[in-house]
């Protein structure tokens, strides 16, 4: 590349969940110096948190790890976990980034041992978990996480259950005294890939959500199916830890919604089909029903929702669930709902009830400290007043994995191209 | 070269407290005779690097044997030169974490992966990355729409030339004949205008593109970086060399001729969706019976698609490109009746946005079943249908025109099966599974096993379209856009920028002599000792990414560019003339035979896992993280694919009396989880053909097994262990031992 001028090449990946992770490795191996800023203890961002990736049924771990061998292979990227962009000055191909890192309190000698995890006796709610269990406050993220490292939880720094802790480790590794730190970082070009977040179903009042224990979110039901969540992979419910056998998925919990979220957030349909086959699979005789207003199952994801619909123990009803409930002596949860097809309001009771939450992208609330334009729901739009900055994957529109990868992979062209200056 | 050997012997992490390092370290200088051999008490620290560091710079040490923690874990503390050969030994994972504290058993098992790791090191040759003439960095582009056009622009954009080949006498393929675009900013309900204009300008103006009009690719010959394209363009050819490839050749809209019962070809006032595009953009929207203006219109969704006697598939942009055509008809007059008849309303993302607006403007949506497109007996048409709202048969009011909204069929998917593949008659064992490859005369590949990529269900040609989309099963080659999967307008742009970076990519690893993904960085490369070779085609048809040609005696000839690194051929041959410099059938056979066997007296079997290092490998390091027990008998030799699983090995293993050998791969079949696409499918076929030798050694078949596994199956690994130790142990020992 001999028309290259005197220009910072490198670019900034914020946010490493399968998008920010494929914009860096593809601009990793493409020959340009990448720095990656996650704000978890870990890479992977969402999808480290899936059991299974539709329609194939198969552990996002498989390609995480194919991905986080890219990372150790390609000596052209750097990351940094517990950190994020503080400020933003320059233009493309002189941006001035200030990152601030946040205390782990474990420096770069762990060796992931988990000696500090046995001298550790306080429990800290699980974070990665959606907090339905709990964790020693010296703990490795997931089993998964790379980098493989500890982390201790901020509630015992000062306490002599710290100092404890610190004496248990044989390499040096912990230290109490890390206060939040700010570096610099000069870039050519930054691409925003921060993800998203399950719409907030405390919202939506007459789901109950929060109060009907029984009630919860696809999110936490990626934990409750996973063998290395909070109950092994067993679907439970969480009044009393039966298994679940008559399940509920409410589609549309936020999203198509003018009150919540007025956009589709294009997921949840195959999340749910998805779901179905977990419970499915763990108890021959469980049923599985589904309340929709479309099933949004485009190109050949159609596949699995005809396999899917095939199950005799799967029923789909269109209708938009109205009012939630549960019985406080038994747990049992009443779905209230207008079928479409019949115009009868049904009442239906189910052990758990799951509702597919929306996606709120994350720059909705966590802006870009730089000009940056958005949509009134707070996704990044394609044309933006400078260049240099590229939002990607979910901070643009609600995407599925295979489309936040090829957005990611998009993104890092673009931001190649920003430190291309003439 | 001779070659000298560091082994350095961490005892950190519990492996000091659960083996006896002493032992080990005596066992690599006296039986190994090894150069240096030191122990550490945390050999990622300082300290322990310097050790190493130390015996490189003082005393030559060029092959380092790091006895430690998992081989995926501290890789930047124990990298070094390039020059220098390293192998690890999982002490910590897959010994002192899931194996008795000072257990005889557990020692033995880590003396046994000490030896083994020595063994591999003392045969492995440093790396040195492949190089060849007047390689390219040129992309060509095949297919000159908007997702091909914009790939030649975006690489352009970067720096990098493009050569742009379009079959049609001018570019902008579908989008030519389209008026506007659907919304893809806010407020998200206004429609947009077509962008073919500015596309085609910046195509122009860039010096950095080449662009064939009214041209085709008449053949591919070579590999990445080395391409040599023919484009055919007016009755002549023109050469040109290109590094990678972008596949943007789209999609047409599904066969209308085929959807009578919709009533297409009965009245003329039936339409697709791309004639009906036309007439808008001829600003001339008649009734094409009588030439009179359309007055009331009714779509038809799903025509073709999501039916399983047409395009089983969803064509995944139809129904926002039907609800932008509905939009059209209430701009131009607000009063005109417009019906939409769904399955499913597929306004996906912010396109949900539009479908409202086009509720507020009055159109008409009628989920349901179309049962028939008539005429209702003055010249205007009826669509009856059952209305799933209402659970009854209803009848549409009469109107002008019926639009079916008719899917697409990717370009790739427009051929017959390539000819070679026909089934070979009268063949008892097991056959390598073929790939679909369909005579689409689009890239016509001087390849060996087919001149098209290789296609998946429905002749979409990627190969993993969760994790990595772009991937193909030719090396250097990605398809983009709606070629690769259906998808609309906005997803074809980022397809085609996303596809062009793929291709940057390509030329910058290759000409660096580095494997693409998904062993990306990787500088081995398979070297073919053609002395021995036998002609036998295996490794031609079983290599998954058809990187090997044939000459006319059948001789392989390899392209080290287009390798993926994965080691099938050097499984598939058995004349084992296929060696990488640090992977090879003699290298692992040897590691097998370094395993010490205790004689059947000892009551101690011994075991192998030949485990996909991809997913069984991590697992089995879960399973150690997660302190889990299994039967210590087993030794891991991890393998860069299970297809590249030799049945020699299988061979040496019994001969030298271990009692049983387990196979940990990929999932195989419709949803193969397997990176290197039959990896694990060709050694369960590998596997039958050992059954049948192992019957003829009056051997039992159970002391060889496979299992299928993904990466989070590590909680079943004991269960699958022990059950195989115990399957094993109840045969009784290998008869073989101690020939």
């Amino acid at each position: 590349m001999s028309d290259a001028l005197d220009v910072n090449r490198s670019i900034l990946v914020v946010g490493s969940g399968m998008c920010g992770l494929s914009a860096a490795l593809e601009a990793a191996e493409a020959g340009f110096q990448v720095y990656m800023v996650e704000r978890e203890p870990y890479l992977g961002g969402r999808v480290a948190r899936m059991n299974k990736y539709f329609p194939k049924l198969c552990p996002p771990s498989c390609g995480l790890e194919i991905n986080f061998r890219r990372i150790k292979n390609n000596p052209l990227i750097r990351f940094f976990t517990m950190a994020q962009v503080e400020k933003i000055k320059g233009e493309a191909g002189s941006f001035d980034v200030t990152i601030t890192l946040q205390p782990r309190y474990v420096n770069e000698k762990c060796t992931g041992c988990g000696a500090c995890a046995e001298a550790a006796s306080t429990e800290i709610p699980n974070e990665f978990n959606y907090g339905l269990d709990k964790v020693k406050a010296a703990y490795l993220p997931h089993e998964f996480a790379f980098p493989m490292r500890y982390i201790i939880a901020p509630e015992v720094i000062g306490t002599e259950e710290a100092e404890k802790i610190k004496a248990s480790c044989g390499y040096d590794a912990v230290d109490l005294t890390m206060q939040p730190q700010q570096f610099d970082l000069k870039v050519g070009a930054i691409v925003w890939a921060t993800g998203w977040k399950p719409y907030e179903a405390e919202n939506i009042l007459y789901y109950g959500f929060g109060k009907n224990h029984n009630v919860i979110s696809n999110v936490m039901m990626e934990r409750l199916a996973s063998l290395s969540g909070p109950t092994q992979g067993r679907i439970t419910r969480p009044s009393d830890s039966a298994q679940a056998k008559k399940v509920a998925f409410i589609q549309c919990a936020g999203s198509r919604d003018e009150n919540h979220l007025p956009y589709c957030s294009g997921i949840c349909c195959l999340a749910s089909l998805k779901q179905a086959t977990y419970v499915l699979d763990q108890v021959p005789d469980a049923t599985a029903t589904i309340y929709f207003i479309d099933i949004r199952a485009l190109g050949k994801y159609e596949d699995f929702f005809t396999r899917v619909q095939s199950d005799d123990r799967v029923t789909l009803i269109k209708g938009k669930a109205g009012e939630i409930t549960e019985d406080p002596a038994t747990g049992l949860v009443t779905v209230q709902v207008e079928d479409q097809a019949t115009g009868k309001i049904l009442r239906d009771q189910y052990d758990l009830v799951v509702l597919a939450t929306g996606m709120v992208p994350n720059s909705s609330q966590e802006k870009v400290p730089a000009d940056v334009a958005y949509d009134e729901h707070g996704f990044i739009l394609n044309e933006q007043p400078a260049s240099g900055i590229i939002g990607a994957g979910c901070t643009r529109k609600p995407v599925d994995v295979a489309t936040s990868v090829q957005d990611g992979t998009a993104a890092a062209l673009k931001a190649i191209q920003a430190t291309w200056r003439r | 070269m001779d070659k000298k050997t560091g082994v350095y012997i961490c005892t950190g992490c519990g492996i000091g407290d659960a083996l006896d390092a002493d032992a080990l370290s005596n066992l690599a200088t006296s039986e190994f005779k090894v150069a240096s051999c030191k122990l550490s008490p945390i050999l990622c620290s300082a300290e322990g690097l310097s050790l190493m560091r130390q015996d490189i710079d003082g005393a030559g040490i060029d092959t380092l044997v790091i006895a430690a923690c998992s081989p995926r874990v501290m890789t930047d503390a124990f990298t070094f030169e390039l020059d220098k050969v390293v192998e690890r030994v999982n002490l910590r994972e897959q010994v002192a974490w899931c194996h008795p504290a000072g257990d005889e058993d557990t020692q033995m098992l880590a003396e046994d992966q000490l030896r083994m790791g020595i063994t591999k090191a003392n045969e492995m040759q440093p790396l040195t990355p492949f190089e060849a003439e007047d390689m390219s960095k040129r992309i060509l582009v095949v297919g000159g729409g908007l997702t091909g056009m914009t790939a030649a622009v975006e690489a352009a954009k970067a720096g990098y030339e493009a050569v742009l080949v379009e079959k049609a006498g001018e570019l902008g393929g579908y989008l030519k004949d389209v008026l506007k675009l659907p919304p893809s900013r806010p407020p998200y309900e206004e429609l947009q205008e077509n962008t073919l204009a500015t596309l085609a300008e910046a195509v122009a103006g860039n010096p950095k593109i080449t662009v064939y009009t009214g041209a085709q690719v008449a053949s591919i010959a070579g590999a990445p970086c080395l391409f040599d394209v023919q484009v055919q363009q007016n009755g002549s050819q023109v050469s040109e060399r290109v590094g990678a490839i972008v596949m943007a050749t789209g999609a047409v809209p599904y066969e209308a001729a085929k959807l009578a019962h919709l009533g297409y070809g009965t009245s003329p006032d039936v339409i697709t969706a791309s004639q009906l595009e036309l007439m808008f953009k001829a600003a001339n929207v008649t009734r094409p019976s009588n030439g009179q203006p359309v007055s009331s219109v009714a779509f038809i969704l799903c025509a073709g698609s999501r039916d399983p006697e047409h395009l089983p598939y969803c064509s995944a942009a139809c129904c926002v490109e039907s609800l932008k055509q509905a939009k059209y008809f209430k701009e131009a007059n607000p009063d005109t009746p417009v019906y939409i008849f769904y399955k499913d309303m597929r306004a996906h993302g912010h396109y949900e946005l539009l479908y409202k607006q086009l509720q507020k403007d009055g159109v008409f949506f009628v989920r349901g079943k179309i049962t028939g497109v008539e005429d209702d007996g003055s010249g205007s048409l009826v669509i009856a249908a059952d209305d799933e709202l209402t659970r009854s048969p209803m009848m549409s009011e009469s109107v002008d025109l019926v639009v079916l909204a008719n899917g697409m069929v990717s370009t790739s998917a427009l051929g017959e099966p390539f000819k070679a593949q026909a089934p070979k008659e009268g063949e008892e064992e097991a056959e390598v599974p073929t790939d679909t490859i369909l005579v689409s005369n689009i890239l016509n590949l001087q390849y060996r096993q087919g001149p098209e990529l290789p296609a998946l269900k429905y002749g979409f040609p990627d190969s993993h379209f969760i994790c990595f989309p772009y991937e193909s099963r030719r090396t250097g080659i990605y398809p983009a856009g709606t070629v690769r999967a259906p998808m609309d307008y906005a997803a074809a742009v980022e397809d085609g920028t996303g596809a062009a970076l793929k291709a940057i990519q390509c030329v910058e690893m290759v000409s660096q002599g580095k494997a693409v993904h998904p062993r990306a960085g990787d500088m081995s490369y398979p070297e073919f000792f053609m002395q021995r070779c036998t002609q036998c085609k295996r490794c031609t048809e079983e290599c998954p990414f058809g990187a090997i040609n044939e000459d006319e005696k059948a001789n392989p000839i390899p392209n080290p560019t287009r390798c993926r690194r994965c080691g099938v051929c050097m499984g598939a041959c058995p004349e084992r003339i296929i060696s990488f410099k640090n992977y090879s059938v003699a290298m692992i056979g040897n590691v097998i035979k370094s395993i010490n066997v205790p004689d059947e007296y000892d009551e101690k079997p011994r075991l192998i896992v030949l485990a996909c290092e991809n997913d069984a490998y991590p697992a089995l390091d879960m399973a150690g993280i997660r302190r889990l027990n299994y039967n210590a008998w087993m030794r891991i030799i991890p393998v860069r694919c299970l297809g590249s699983m030799n049945l020699v090995w299988i061979a040496d293993a019994l001969s030298k009396g271990i009692d049983g050998i387990l196979l940990l791969g990929c999932k195989h079949g419709d949803d193969y989880q397997c990176h290197f696409i039959k990896g694990s499918e060709l050694a369960n076929i590998r596997m039958t053909k050992i059954q049948e030798t192992l019957n003829r050694l009056r051997l039992e078949s159970e002391r060889v097994g496979l299992e299928q596994l993904s990466i989070a199956d590590y909680s079943r690994l004991p269960e699958i262990l022990d059950a195989f130790a115990s399957k094993v142990e109840a045969l009784g020992p290998n008869p073989y031992k101690g020939f």
